[in-house]
């Protein structure tokens, strides 16, 4: 895709950012249509459904929370809910600190409350492409705006009119993410430590996906690295 | 229950997960262990989500041929291996997906 002809070094990182978020854009929509579908339902006030996607700003914890107050779970509860269900996000921060350490402190806030998991995959594969990209910053900010204003865009269509677009939500354009995961990891995995940990972290994924929270997903990826790890000391040990 | 309360609660249980490293910055240094097991994040998180979404999309493990998710999976894995250009395996990935889902399986 061409992008609009720009001067600014900043806008054309940002851009280049957001147009490569936009199939994560096309995934991502069904799942805020749902969402804002759901909230309009009550308990919630429609303004609460609103206020989620723009000040929390992540997905599986905003369903989950529905859910949880559905069921009248308290308060606390529903916040330590929240925290286990992102700590995976601390595993991107740790992965992309280094291309934001030096930044502000105004920049690491604003790009640690716009990481999302799409966000980082599409960072991390930028990082693995330009390790010495001196924009990568923009690129991250385009990237997770993009994703931003989409979610509370249609956020805010499902609440308004989500009961008018049942076939949307059966359509399966949540494929696009898996497509786009997909087109990320595949050149990742030419070394066989990647792929080893790869294949781990895919199958325990699957076996311990009835884990509560999201856990099985942070157990499976702990292995996963143990295993690739393992491998590459291993293959170290060869080579001396 | 004060919704406006939880929200908050949760945005900010949230930020602490996502920003709390991005804010320490340069003063967190990583051991070279852990620098080395932080490489391998990549791969291992976004296979971790995608592997239950295409070899079980309703829950239940389906690797059967009627399983639209798996087939356009297996299929975007190979254009990636073969073309190794992102936006081929996206909409390669998400023409098979459809094609199968809407004209083979009807």
């Amino acid at each position: 895709m061409t992008l609009p002809e720009t001067d600014s070094p900043h806008c054309a990182a940002a851009l280049e950012g957001a147009r490569d978020t936009i199939p994560m854009i096309v995934g991502a929509l069904p799942f805020a249509l749902i969402f804002g579908t759901l909230a309009a339902q009550g308990p919630l006030a429609a303004w609460h459904g609103q206020a989620m996607s723009a000040l929390v700003f992540a997905g599986s914890a905003q369903f989950i929370a529905l859910g949880l107050v559905a069921s009248h779970t308290g308060l606390l509860v529903i916040w330590l809910t929240t925290f286990v269900v992102n700590l995976r996000h601390m595993l991107y921060g740790a992965n992309l600190l280094p291309a934001v350490a030096a930044l502000p402190l105004r920049w690491r806030l604003a790009l640690g409350f716009l990481l999302t998991d799409e966000t980082f995959a599409v960072v991390a594969a930028r990082r693995q492409l330009a390790p010495a990209d001196r924009q990568i910053h923009w690129y991250f900010l385009g990237s997770g705006l993009a994703l931003y204003v989409s979610w509370n865009t249609v956020t805010l269509v499902g609440l308004l009119f989500g009961s008018a677009f049942p076939q949307l939500q059966s359509l399966g354009l949540e494929f696009a993410i898996v497509a786009t995961f997909v087109a990320i990891v595949v050149p990742q995995l030419n070394r066989a430590p990647h792929l080893a940990a790869a294949i781990a972290a895919g199958t325990l994924a699957y076996l311990w996906q009835g884990m509560p929270y999201k856990l099985g997903l942070l157990a499976s990826v702990a292995v996963g690295v143990a295993v690739g790890l393992a491998l590459n000391r291993l293959r170290n040990r060869e080579a001396a | 229950m004060s919704f406006t309360l939880m929200i908050v609660g949760m945005a900010l249980a949230t930020v602490a997960c996502k920003a709390s490293l991005f804010l320490l910055g340069s003063r967190v240094v990583f051991p070279p262990l852990l620098k080395q097991a932080l490489e391998f994040v990549p791969v291992t998180v976004l296979t971790a989500i995608v592997v239950p979404l295409a070899i079980a999309p309703e829950g239940a493990l389906d690797l059967s041929w009627r399983n639209p998710q798996l087939v356009a999976t297996l299929a975007a894995i190979g254009i990636a291996a073969a073309a190794r250009q992102p936006l081929h395996t996206i909409v390669g990935g998400l023409g098979v997906f459809f094609v199968w889902r809407f004209a083979v399986l009807g």
